[in-house]
């Protein structure tokens, strides 16, 4: 496909249009179901599956080294993927380095990682850990301009792909540790100015404002959305999931909701305007981002979207309006919540907050599952998570009445579970469960139509059958799997690709 | 005279000011002494409007929150602040070297306000004791591995509270050997002690310590784990807060 055909299909996709011969966007498509349509490689054949190459990547790695937690786009026979301030695009029949553009960060942020690019056309983009976004020249790596848009001295750090819709780049903030307020923005993809900016939490005149106890706390609310989110072209609505709210833990000097931390958001791309919210964690004390794909779905005649949510609750809402369809635990050892409201949100069990002397939760801060991202399969019908059966004691270690920061502090318990479950879409209920030999680590999926689920445990990469969850495949990596695998068709072979650490793995039936 | 004293016992606080954490201090890279003295320095001449911590009495006087102060490196920003006179009607009279102590202090606060592992433990030990025992002695089944005065004497001197909590709770795995049992569809079982084990392959050492590599598929062969610490894990699901609290109250009486 080329780019042109690219740039129409992202124009005017629907969200059924994963394209079969690329994988042009963070999530593939615009769903977010990571769905490949491709069944050259299924069931019956996977086990033959076999490495096609594997390169590992140096750069100009900070300290840490190169860890590919992005999506690959592959476009015209080239992967484009990043790590931490490291753009790299490589043949993707070889594993050979085309071209490499480096950039160090600077700054006392945390080195996280980086989810990816976004590409328009022959350009592309990305953010930097230091706040910066940046387009590069597709076919050299050479930049076209770089825009400083959040300030790194109040700890914002970015990390997010950046979604392209018609002609908006949006991207997004990251950061939680001084009380900042978080932002979706969109910029121009020809010039990289700033076209509108959304705040995910109100100002004074705002709606939401009274799920604050005024604008000094809304200020310092927090809700940073750090992870792509997902678009409906008839609707013209981006939804994203914003991160916890502002101190971290103690929730003392934000009485209220806290709007619009936690949530589940719709916005116009064109205004930045909010159409509908859903809020997963009203009033969060445990740190449980709801920035996890937001997967759109489009079943029993409805325009869905579902979200398996870090702090254990499997949401289904009517994705016109926000409405709860479904709202369900996915996590057996769930214990905080007393249950949900009239819209479907859950309602915090106040004994569960962090107390000086501790107090027992499960899921912990990393929660029943995390930034890897999910998939669905709309020939199973089943919406695939990586989850962790975990627990831990909270403790708020700031008994100011106005606490600042990261007011908490955690200690993980053990005999921890994890386990990879398809969840009926419907209902949220498992219709079946991998449960893997040991614990910890949720990892990015991939379903494709050859009735397959990849997806990654310890350091083996692994193909599971997608209606029962039986292992069909598995292969020993040099690392465990970082990255959500991609699928794409090329010279008429079909490639399943795993980032592992500083290695991108390529696998086919040779 | 109970008034005095406490009026006192406030003031003696806010003389010394509100030291950042020995960690927060530590991973800010600031000099102690200097932090020292520069809390000092606050309480006299900035706490007054600032607050002990910096946090502000206002919006408006929260440095913490204070985008100068957050921009600041090593005094780049806030000396020639202050060097030009703060408050205007009133400056601050802080020195060169008496400025850079309270910029250092307030550069270790912010560090204590950024990072998680920075922040102290409060207190934990609210649960009743006795209490404390009677879970130990009746439901919570410990007497039947534990003893208050054989393997847990003492553990109230040895550990600090929040170590002693994380620890009743979940074990350090040293002399907790699990040992398992491999049992193929075809063929005899194989005992011993679990070495490692991951999604498809598992280590065993059998009675004479060699080595025993196994391959694991879904279901084949089956696998039993015994873990010493186990019942540890279980009881998370049926313990309330309030049974944490009763037991590392009891554990921190046994000294």
């Amino acid at each position: 496909m080329n780019r042109l055909l690219i740039a129409a299909l992202l124009f005017s996709c629907h969200a059924a249009a994963q394209p079969a011969d690329s994988w042009p966007t963070y999530n593939g498509d615009y769903s977010g179901r990571r769905y490949s349509p491709l069944t050259l490689l299924n069931a019956t054949n996977v086990r033959h599956l076999s490495p096609a190459w594997a390169t590992r990547f140096v750069g100009g790695a900070p300290a840490g080294g190169v860890r590919i937690s992005g999506t690959p786009l592959m476009v015209d026979g080239v992967l484009y993927f990043t790590s931490l301030d490291n753009v790299w695009a490589v043949d993707a029949r070889s594993g050979r380095e085309i071209w490499h553009f480096y950039r160090e960060s600077k700054g006392d942020m945390p080195r996280t990682g980086n989810r990816g690019v976004g590409m328009y056309r022959n350009w592309l983009y990305f953010v930097t850990l230091d706040n910066c976004l940046i387009s590069l020249d597709a076919a050299t790596g050479k930049q076209r301009w770089i825009v400083p848009f959040a300030d790194p001295k109040q700890l914002y750090f970015s990390t997010v792909a950046p979604v392209v819709i018609r002609n908006h780049v949006l991207i997004a903030t990251g950061g939680d540790s001084f009380d900042i307020p978080g932002y979706v923005e969109s910029h121009d993809p020809e010039t990289g100015a700033l076209q509108w900016k959304w705040r995910t939490t109100p100002a004074s005149d705002e709606p939401g404002i009274e799920t604050w106890p005024g604008e000094y706390a809304a200020n310092a609310g927090g809700g940073n959305p750090w992870i792509s989110g997902t678009y409906d072209p008839d609707l013209n609505l981006y939804f994203v999931g914003t991160g916890n709210p502002d101190p971290v833990g103690a929730g003392q000097s934000r009485q209220g909701a806290n709007l619009w931390t936690c949530s589940i958001v719709a916005l116009n791309p064109d205004t930045g305007k909010l159409v509908w919210h859903f809020q997963a964690s009203p009033h969060d004390t445990h740190d449980w981002d709801a920035v996890e794909t937001p997967v759109l779905i489009d079943g029993q005649g409805r325009k869905l979207l579902a979200q398996a949510s870090r702090n254990g609750y499997y949401f289904l809402l009517d994705r016109t309006n926000g409405k709860s369809v479904v709202s369900v635990p996915y996590l057996s050892t769930l214990n905080w919540s007393l249950g949900t409201d009239g819209k479907g949100q859950p309602i915090p069990n106040p004994a569960k907050e962090p107390a000086p002397d501790g107090t027992l939760v499960s899921p912990p801060t990393s929660g029943a599952t995390n930034w890897p991202p999910p998939a669905f399969s709309p020939r199973t019908g089943l919406f695939y998570v990586a989850t962790n059966e975990a627990w831990s004691l909270f403790y708020r270690t700031d008994p100011d009445p106005h606490p600042q920061g990261f007011a908490i502090r955690e200690a993980a318990l053990g005999g921890a579970r994890a386990a990879l479950l398809a969840l009926d879409y419907r209902t949220g209920k498992p219709a079946w469960r991998h449960e893997w030999r040991t614990p910890a680590g949720v990892a990015g999926i991939l379903a494709t139509a050859g009735n397959l689920v990849f997806t990654g445990k310890g350091s083996y990469f692994v193909a599971l059958d997608a209606a029962t969850g039986r292992t069909l495949w598995h292969t020993g990596l040099t690392n465990p799997l970082t990255n959500g695998p991609v699928s794409y068709l090329l010279d008429g072979k079909q490639y399943v690709v795993a980032g592992a650490g500083d290695t991108l793995f390529t696998f086919a039936l040779n | 005279m109970v008034k005095s004293a406490l009026l006192f016992a406030i003031l003696a606080v806010s003389a010394r000011g509100q030291q950042p954490s020995p960690a927060a201090i530590a991973g800010s890279g600031e000099d102690e002494a200097a932090v020292v003295r520069g809390g000092e320095a606050f309480a006299a001449q900035c706490a007054s409007c600032h607050g002990s911590a910096a946090r502000g009495l206002t919006p408006q006087t929260d440095l913490m929150r204070s985008a100068l102060v957050r921009a600041d490196t090593r005094g780049d920003r806030i000396g020639p602040f202050l060097r030009a006179g703060h408050p205007p009607t009133k400056p601050a009279t802080l020195n060169e070297t008496r400025a850079a102590d309270v910029i250092a202090w307030l550069h270790a606060h912010l560090y204590g306000v950024a990072h998680a592992g920075a922040s102290e433990f409060l207190n934990l030990l609210t649960g009743d004791p006795q209490k404390g025992r009677e879970f130990f002695e009746g439901k919570g089944g410990c007497a039947a591995c534990h003893s208050a005065t054989g393997d847990l004497a003492g553990v109230g001197e040895k550990y600090d509270p929040p170590v002693l909590q994380s620890l009743w709770l979940n074990p350090r795995r040293r002399r907790a050997v699990r040992t398992v049992t491999v049992t193929p569809q075809s063929g005899p079982s194989r005992s011993g002690t679990l070495e490692r084990i991951d999604e498809y392959n598992l280590v065993l050492r059998d009675g004479d310590g060699a080595y025993r590599s196994i391959a694991l598929e879904d279901d084949e062969p089956r696998v039993e784990i015994h873990d010493p610490l186990q019942p540890h894990f279980d009881l998370y699901r049926r313990l309330t807060d309030a049974q944490i609290h009763d037991m590392t109250a009891y554990l921190a009486t046994l000294k």
